[in-house]
Order: C-alpha cells, then sequence, then structure tokens
C-alpha cells in the first residue's frame, strides 16, 4: 500500500509541472508582464518608468521561459516560470502582485469555503442517495416516472436562477435569512443556511439521476435476485445490498470532490458575499494577479490528485477484492 | 422536522429580524452600513488613487485642505492648515513657494507605531498578532515633518506613487531626490529612513510651518494639497511597518493607513467588511454655516456650527453582486445606494420634461433621490495620427466634422444610459470654471440654439460636410466603395452588442461602413500608446476642479503615442498648446475665460473628439440619513452624515418582518407528496409474490 501511494505521489510531479507550465503559458498568451503592470497600476498617470519598477520588484523583467543572456543552467533558472513555479513545489506562495501575502490570504479563506461547501456536498450526497433510492425502489412506477420528470426539469435551471430566486423568495419576499454576508463562529450558520439549501436543491437532479442509474444497474445483477429469492424485504435488498455495492461508482464521484471543497464555490460565494477561495480566484482572475491565479491552479491540482487517490484507498474499504499490494 | 423545527428556533434567536446581516449587538448604535464593490488595492496615501478606495482613506487622512462641502463652485478650505496658502513668485517668477502652517493640537489616532517597545518586536509576538490594533497604543501631535516626509515618500524607491512624473516636473529637487533614494536603497530588507535625506524643494520652517517650492507657476498645486499624496505620514509608522513578519501578516502601511481625521481604520479585511471607528484623538470640527441658497430648505444646515463627526462607526461590507446590494438597500441594511441599470426603473421615474424622480414604491419607503454632474467627460476620439480621420487637412477635420453631427449623443443617453447623463459640447465639465452654459456653451459644429434650447443640427448637414470631404453619399470616388471605419472598444460582452449596433448605425446615416474592434483592455491600450486605433472611446475624471484637468488631455506634447501622455487622440494643434501653456498658469478671471473660449472652439472646430457626455450620477439615501449632499471632489464626507437611528430600527422591523407561512406550508407539501410514497411502499412490502 505504502509503494502505491509513494509511486502515486511521484507520478503526481510531472503532472503538477505540466500543470503549471499549462497554466503559465495560457495566462502569459493573453497578458504580458506590461499587462499586468498597467492593470495594477492603473490607467491614471502611468509612466513607462514606473511599469518597469513594477516589472522588476515582482521578477517580471526576466524572459519567460529561456533566458538566452544568461549562461549554463542559468537559462533555465533565470526566467519567469521557473522563479514563479518551483517555490509552489514548496508551498510557498509568496505575496500577490498587491503584496498581500497568499499563504495568510489562503488560511483566512478557506474556513468560509468550507463552511459552504462541506454541507453543501454532505447535505447533497445524502439527499440525492436517498431521493434516487426511493426512486429506483418505485421504478416503473409513476412516482418514478414524476421523479425523473422532476430531476430532468432541475437539471435544467441554471444555478443562477436558483440563486438569484432563492434570495428573492427566501431572504427578501420572507425575510427568513440576511440576503449576502458572512460572520465568523456559530454566526456563520444564518448565512449560510440560504446557500446550502440552494447548492442542495440546484443539485438534485444531476445527482439523483445520476445515482438513480447506479442503482437500478446494480438492481439487474443475479445477488439482486438471489437475495430476492431468498424472500428479504425489498428495502432490506435495497439498503443492505444494492446500495453497499453501488458505493464504489458512488465513491469515484463523491471522495475526488472532497479535497476540492477547499476551493469553494466561485459563483455561490459572489452572489452570497462569502469571502472564501472561490471569490479569491476571481477576483485574482479580473485583477490579472498571476501569482494568485498559479497559487490556486496548483492547489487546485495537488488536491485534485489527493482526491483521485483517495478514491483509489477508499475503494478498499468498500470492496475487499481490491488490494494494492 | 425537527431540524426544520431547530433552524426556526436558531433564527428566531435573531431577534424581531431574522434576516440582520449585522451583528445583533450592533442594533441601535449609530452606525452608517455602505458598501464596496473592489478590493481596494491601495491604502498608502502614495499609492492610492481611485474613488473606491478614497472612501476608505480620506475619512483618515487628513490633508493641509479640503473642499467646502456645501459650496458650488467647489471651493478649497483649509482642514489641517490655518489658511488656504497663497503662492508666492520667487526670482521672478523663476520659482513659486507654497508656506503651509498647520494647526497646533492636532493628535494622530491611537496606533502602536507610537510605543516605542513597538517598534522592536520580536518575530513571534508578530506572528501571534491579528491585528496590529492588539499591541499597545500611543499617540502623538501632528507636526510639519510628518507632511515633509509623506512628500519625500513620494519619491520612495519601493513605491509606486502615480503622481512621482508629474510632480517630479514641480517640486524643485524631486527628480533628483527619486534617482538619490534609488542609488541609496541598496538593501531592501532595511528601513529606508527619508528623514536622512533632504528634498530641496521641501523646507521644514518650524514646528508647524513647512514650504514647497515650485518650478515656475503651478496654480493648480493647491488642488493637490486637498489630496491624499499630501496627507501627513509619521516616520513612525513607517518603520513599525517594516519590522520582520509584518508584511507576511498583511501589516503594512499600505494596508493600515494612519491618520489625524475622524475616523481610524479598525478592522481591515478587503475580501469581506472594512471598519471605520471614530477617532478618540480626533480635535472636532465644526458643520459648515454656509453653503447654497436651497440648502437651508433641504435642511443641510441644521447642524451648522455643531461639531462631527456624527457617527460613531462606519461598517464597510463588500458586495460585489448588484442584486443582492439592491435588495439589501430596499430592507434598509445599507443606508445610501447607486442606481444600477437593472434597478433604474424600480427606482427612477423621468417625467415628460426629463425630470427624475423616485418612484412611489421608494417615495412610499421615504427614500430620496440626488443627482450630480459628475465633473468626468466620456468622449469618443479620433486617432489624429491615422491617414484616414486623422491630420489637419480639410478632407479630414470635415469628416470628423461630419461624424461628430452624426453621432446623436441625446439618442445614446436616453437609450443606454437611462438619460443620466448631459451632452457634452467641450472638453469641460459643468460646475468647473471655464464652461460656458445656455447659448454660449453650445457646441455651434454639431448644435444650433433654437427656442431657448439646444437642438443637434440635420443629418442633411453632416452630409454635405462628407461631400465636402471628398466622401459623397459615403463613397469613396477613388474606388467607388463605402468608406469603411474602425472602432476600437473594450466592449465584448453580450449586453454591448446593442451599443455597438447603434455606432453602426450612427455612421450608416452618412452611408459609412463601420466595423466594430472588439478587443480586452490590454490590446485596447497597446493600441492606443502605439497609436495604431481609429476611432475609440474613453472617460477622464477630474482630479480637481480646473479648466486646465480636462484641456490637456488635447495638449500636443501630451500626445500618447508619442510619449506617456493623456491625449490619447494625438492631437498637436501648435495655436492651442501656446494657450494651454498660458491658461495653466492663469488665475480663474475673466482673460482666463477667453483663452479657455479659444482653446475650445479651436478643439471644435478641428473635431478630434465627439464631445460624448458628462454623467450624471445618482444615488438614493433613506429617511434617516440626513446631511447627504453629493461631491465630486470632497471624497471625506461621512464625518458630515447623521443618521436618526430609531427611525431607521422602526422601518427595519416594519420592513422585515419574517413571513413563516409559506415555509409551513412547503413542510405539508413534502410531507403530502412523501404519502403516496409510503402509501407504495406498504403496499409492496405486502405484496404476495406473483405466480409465473
Amino acid at each position: 500500500m505504502l509503494a502505491y501511494i509513494l509511486r502515486r505521489v511521484l507520478y503526481a510531479i510531472p503532472i503538477l509541472i505540466g500543470v503549471n507550465l499549462i497554466t503559465f503559458a495560457l495566462f502569459f498568451i493573453v497578458n504580458t508582464p506590461n499587462d499586468m503592470a498597467r492593470m495594477h497600476l492603473g490607467v491614471k498617470r502611468v509612466t513607462p518608468e514606473a511599469i518597469e519598477k513594477w516589472k522588476q520588484e515582482r521578477g517580471y523583467d526576466r524572459p519567460l521561459l529561456w533566458n538566452e543572456k544568461s549562461a549554463g543552467v542559468k537559462r533555465l533558472t533565470d526566467t519567469i516560470f521557473f522563479e514563479k513555479s518551483m517555490k509552489l513545489f514548496a508551498f510557498d506562495f509568496g505575496p500577490a502582485e498587491d503584496r498581500r501575502d497568499i499563504g495568510e490570504e489562503i488560511g483566512a479563506r478557506m474556513g468560509p469555503s468550507l463552511a459552504l461547501a462541506m454541507p453543501v456536498f454532505l447535505v447533497g450526497l445524502a439527499v440525492n442517495i436517498t431521493f434516487a433510492l426511493m426512486m429506483a425502489f418505485f421504478r416503473a412506477t409513476y412516482l418514478d416516472f414524476w421523479g425523473v420528470v422532476l430531476c430532468v426539469a432541475m437539471m435544467s435551471i441554471s444555478t443562477l436562477f436558483y440563486i438569484i430566486g432563492g434570495q428573492y423568495v427566501a431572504a427578501k419576499l420572507w425575510n427568513l435569512v440576511p440576503i449576502s454576508g458572512y460572520d465568523g463562529g456559530l454566526d456563520a450558520g444564518r448565512f449560510v443556511i440560504l446557500p446550502v439549501l440552494i447548492g442542495v436543491v440546484s443539485g438534485i437532479g444531476s445527482g439523483s439521476r445520476w445515482y438513480r442509474t447506479i442503482f437500478l444497474e446494480e438492481m439487474g445483477r443475479d445477488y439482486v435476485r438471489t437475495a430476492r429469492a431468498k424472500g428479504l424485504a425489498e428495502s432490506v435488498v435495497l439498503f443492505r445490498h444494492v446500495l453497499k455495492n453501488a458505493m464504489i461508482p458512488i465513491l469515484t464521484g463523491a471522495v475526488v470532490v472532497i479535497p476540492l471543497l477547499f476551493m469553494g464555490s466561485l459563483l455561490t460565494e459572489s452572489f452570497f458575499g462569502i469571502p472564501g477561495l472561490g471569490s479569491y480566484t476571481i477576483d485574482a482572475i479580473q485583477a490579472q494577479d498571476f501569482a494568485v491565479v498559479r497559487s490556486m491552479v496548483f492547489i487546485g491540482s495537488v488536491l485534485y490528485i489527493a482526491g483521485l487517490l483517495l478514491t483509489d484507498l477508499s475503494y478498499t474499504l468498500v470492496d475487499p477484492r481490491i488490494r494494492f499490494d | 422536522m425537527r431540524i426544520v423545527l431547530i433552524l426556526l428556533l436558531f433564527l428566531s434567536g435573531c431577534g424581531e429580524v431574522w434576516n440582520d446581516p449585522y451583528p445583533a449587538s450592533e442594533r441601535g448604535k449609530n452606525v452608517l452600513y455602505g458598501f464596496f464593490v473592489e478590493r481596494p488595492k491601495h491604502l498608502d496615501p502614495v499609492q492610492s488613487y481611485t474613488t473606491d478606495e478614497s472612501q476608505f482613506i480620506r475619512q483618515v487622512l487628513e490633508p493641509p485642505l479640503q473642499y467646502h462641502y456645501l459650496k458650488r463652485p467647489y471651493e478649497l478650505v483649509p482642514l489641517t492648515a490655518v489658511e488656504v496658502p497663497k503662492p508666492r513668485e520667487v526670482d521672478g517668477g523663476k520659482f513659486t513657494v507654497y508656506e503651509i502652517r498647520i494647526r497646533p493640537g492636532i493628535r494622530y489616532q491611537p496606533h502602536p507605531a507610537f510605543v516605542a517597545e513597538n517598534q522592536n518586536l520580536p518575530a513571534q509576538r508578530v506572528e501571534a498578532l491579528h491585528s496590529p490594533y492588539e499591541l499597545p497604543l500611543g499617540t502623538r501631535e501632528l507636526v510639519s515633518d510628518d507632511y515633509i516626509y509623506q512628500i519625500k515618500r513620494l519619491a520612495h524607491p519601493r513605491l509606486h506613487s502615480p503622481i512621482l512624473g508629474l510632480m517630479s516636473e514641480y517640486i524643485v529637487g524631486m527628480g533628483d531626490f527619486s534617482k538619490r533614494m534609488k542609488e541609496v536603497d541598496k538593501d531592501r530588507a532595511k528601513w529606508l529612513d527619508l528623514r536622512e535625506h533632504a528634498l530641496e524643494g521641501v523646507e521644514r520652517v518650524d514646528r508647524y510651518t513647512y514650504r514647497v517650492k515650485l518650478n515656475g507657476r503651478y496654480p493648480q498645486f493647491v488642488y493637490w494639497l486637498a489630496m491624499p499624496f499630501f496627507t501627513p505620514v509619521p516616520w513612525e509608522a513607517e518603520r513599525f511597518f517594516e519590522q520582520p513578519g509584518m508584511a507576511k501578516k498583511n501589516f503594512t502601511l499600505d494596508w493600515w493607513p494612519i491618520g489625524t481625521g475622524p475616523y481610524m481604520l479598525s478592522e481591515n479585511n478587503p475580501n469581506a467588511r472594512m471598519v471605520l471607528e471614530r477617532n478618540p484623538n480626533f480635535r472636532g470640527e465644526p458643520y459648515p454655516s454656509e453653503g447654497e441658497p436651497e440648502d437651508v430648505a433641504a435642511g443641510l444646515l441644521a447642524d451648522a456650527g455643531k461639531t462631527m463627526p456624527f457617527i460613531d462607526r462606519v461598517v464597510f461590507s463588500r458586495e460585489k453582486e448588484s442584486v443582492p446590494l439592491w435588495n439589501k438597500f430596499l430592507q434598509g441594511y445599507y443606508d445610501v445606494a447607486g442606481i444600477g441599470s437593472d434597478q433604474f426603473d424600480q427606482a427612477v421615474r423621468v417625467s415628460i420634461e426629463g425630470a427624475a424622480e423616485p418612484t412611489d414604491e421608494m417615495v412610499k419607503k421615504g427614500i430620496t433621490l440626488s443627482t450630480l454632474v459628475s465633473a468626468t467627460i466620456y468622449y469618443f476620439g479620433f486617432n489624429m495620427k491615422d491617414p484616414v480621420v486623422g491630420g489637419s487637412s480639410e478632407r479630414a477635420r470635415k469628416l470628423r466634422q461630419a461624424i461628430s453631427i452624426a453621432v446623436d449623443m441625446e439618442e445614446y443617453l436616453s437609450i443606454f444610459e437611462n438619460g443620466r447623463g448631459v451632452v457634452a459640447h467641450s472638453p469641460i465639465p459643468p460646475g468647473i470654471f471655464g464652461r460656458r452654459t445656455g447659448e454660449e456653451g453650445v457646441n455651434p459644429l454639431t448644435h444650433a440654439w433654437r427656442d431657448g434650447r439646444e437642438q443637434r443640427r440635420p443629418i442633411e448637414e453632416a452630409r454635405k460636410l462628407l461631400a465636402e470631404a471628398g466622401y459623397p453619399a459615403g463613397r469613396d470616388p477613388k474606388t467607388g466603395a463605402p468608406l469603411l471605419l474602425y472602432f476600437d472598444t473594450t466592449a465584448r460582452g453580450p449586453g454591448d452588442k446593442s451599443r455597438l449596433d447603434w455606432w453602426r448605425k450612427q455612421l450608416a446615416k452618412l452611408s459609412i461602413q463601420l466595423e466594430v474592434r472588439q478587443t480586452d483592455w490590454n490590446r485596447f491600450q497597446e493600441k492606443i500608446r502605439t497609436g495604431t486605433q481609429q476611432l475609440y472611446g474613453l472617460g477622464w475624471a477630474a482630479d480637481y476642479p480646473d479648466a486646465e484637468n480636462f484641456l490637456f488631455l488635447l495638449h500636443g506634447p501630451q500626445a500618447r503615442a508619442d510619449g506617456a501622455g493623456a491625449n490619447s487622440s494625438n492631437y498637436v494643434n501648435p495655436k492651442y498648446d501656446a494657450l494651454f501653456e498660458k491658461m495653466k498658469n492663469m488665475p480663474n478671471s475673466p482673460e482666463r475665460q477667453r483663452v479657455i473660449d479659444a482653446m475650445v472652439d479651436m478643439a471644435r472646430h478641428d473635431a478630434p473628439w465627439i464631445f460624448g457626455f458628462h454623467p450624471k450620477e445618482f444615488s438614493l439615501r433613506h429617511s434617516w440619513v440626513a446631511n447627504a449632499k453629493p461631491n465630486d471632489m470632497a471624497g471625506n464626507t461621512t464625518k458630515y452624515r447623521r443618521i436618526d437611528i430609531p427611525r431607521r430600527e422602526a422601518a427595519r422591523r416594519e420592513w422585515n418582518r419574517p413571513v413563516i407561512w409559506p415555509v409551513a406550508l412547503i413542510l405539508l407539501a413534502v410531507l403530502a407528496s412523501a404519502i403516496p410514497a409510503v402509501l407504495g411502499y406498504r403496499r409492496r412490502e405486502r405484496m404476495a409474490a406473483r405466480p409465473a
């Protein structure tokens, strides 16, 4: 098992370098260091000297990938890519272009992101599985039919509609919760109730349909027929046998997103004024803050790789046949 | 069900209203609630240059001068200075000296930088801090050295002041000082103590007086003395924040401004909220006793002579989206708000005469509408370096003039700006000396004065000009093809399509084809910088209320493609430039007006711009907000505001009563919908095996 984990970690290194390279290329195809400087210095009274100074201070006065003027290995290391990307592997994110420390920002924003994303994930998973099991239980009845219709309808509605509609109805019309905002500690509860509810409801359509398909596939297998032949109640068949065996595809989808919960939700955080990592990323893209963008992409890649590893490891928990030794 | 009941109980614990986004402990307190959309980038007065940032720092920092809150046209009055300094010419006008005397006894806000032991903090202590205000706090008196220190900071090699280039032209020795500091600042890990280095043009006279010596004349310098660039910065603060570990905790002078103003920034979370607290060391300042005649009727002089500030705390919440912002304003959780395009029809009704009034819904809530024509211009320029539309030839000039008539800015304002703007006839906005009003103010090239009002000239006149320019019926006689022009714009969103179609339609009136070149902001800037655009749109907001700050946008030596000036049209007219040099050093007088008139006439005749419009800002405020008068120049307006707390509390209670019955109904519906499922489940469980 340890050897397997080590091998996967080693595989991750070239992947992360590749992701960094792609992020770097994409960012600098659109933005030159001069553009970044202008964006940060504003549009009024910006002199060419100020732009040069800004670039020099942040190391953007070097060549992007290959330094002809240097010699030896410095041709590779004395470049923007090497200088900006290698420190990420030590999780040293440095300062953002506005000089605020990225590590400090991430630390402060992780809590609000998790306060929103974790309940959406857990409650959403529970609701989707329950609803999907119910549809599977009543398969080929009008309950199943209308359940699927409802799912398709819910899938067809834009997340933005759920957000604006939810805010209008629950917070503006019925005055039940604050429209937007955030506070730390227990007070966070009243700010995340609505976005969590909206997150769960907006995910029911696609989630339930996916799980329903998984359950129906399992229900057609021989062991289910055997269980029924033994005279087991349908609920026992469903919960004790089908659910357990459907866990592998469920885990594939679910465990991989757990680490990514740290990354926050881009849209929901913006609309509900939750100062999480999702809105941090959006702000950075809009402000052409390469330091933050590359850090967030790097963290996202690391978490995704970690998620995939966790998914593989979780298989051993639900399926005794799977071993990595 | 149990969870829902717990949730309802949890919410009911929030008090009479459940949707209050602020802590219950703040209820009934003297707090003003505002918002901000963009994260502030800089709060250091050397670098800060945007309106978003000024709403924070201008309440904290105090330059020597400020704008009178009520009087119009805008008038400079002393803030920390004893009087508005008068320029004194020396060496026969070779230099000008401003002597600024500040009032004794002004004290800084409580700050850890003024406690000696805080200047050498161990790394662990810094690491454990959540706010610099957790440390012991001290204060000291404001002295002239603090102003001098800040002027030197404009040339600090580790900072980026947008006005360093401009001030290097005027403040004697500033350019040399900047170069010297770059050489001195070798070790970036060490604090650079600017007190050890003299700046020739800035002199300490005594504890409360300093002099600034300028090259030649620069009457506009006095306006800069009302801007954050010239606020005092105590050296102790800079040294305090330079300690190791501070920057890592985001404790920098760029994020924690220090000042003598009525408020101090006590909470700095640019991601969520910024909080200003009343500065306990503030000396107090009387509310103005004079204003415009209509200010008395508007109740704006009711607090005359009373000591400011009136509000104890200001909470700014970050609101990135306009929909929640608007709804929270309607719920009474923001005291003031602007009006987005999406909310315009809900908030404002425009009468047949064109007057804007709040809608019945707003009136019912006691919401008041204020409007202000901003000291800003949005213009559409021709690149004078372009071979087709540029140059000083008769052909190109008439082509530009024809297009200026054809582009119907009145229609543009009506369709795309909800009438929120005034058609521009020159670069100078209303309220600024040099702008003519009435018939005298009309651009005779594009408009005529008929029946006591301006009217755009008919399109036939534009067609005639176009034919005279050598493009009869909009066609190039050499090729016979329609004249094709290019409009460079950053408008790329789906909502911009109608705007761009409108532009095509305006030129189609002259049978000219317009190709829109949509691009991102960086590429657009690149085109402007290299002078490869043809038609383009830009804007300019005043730094100070002087015609020079607008007319310089057409000053030849500041042509953008030849350097880094603000003349994006690259307009060069030696006569205009000579008049500009003369005008900029003149005091406001009939003679200066004549010079400005001549310059405006030249700009109209040469038509390097289609003089777009001056935007009209609409703002709404609740009935409990007093002393709110829009002021485009003064950023330090919070101290004038007053809140009627009981009125706000009553309105919030009335407008935000929780409505619970729909929740109960939804729960019942969910339960009812579960009944068929339960019945079906039972039926299935009891079902006997069917025969094969």
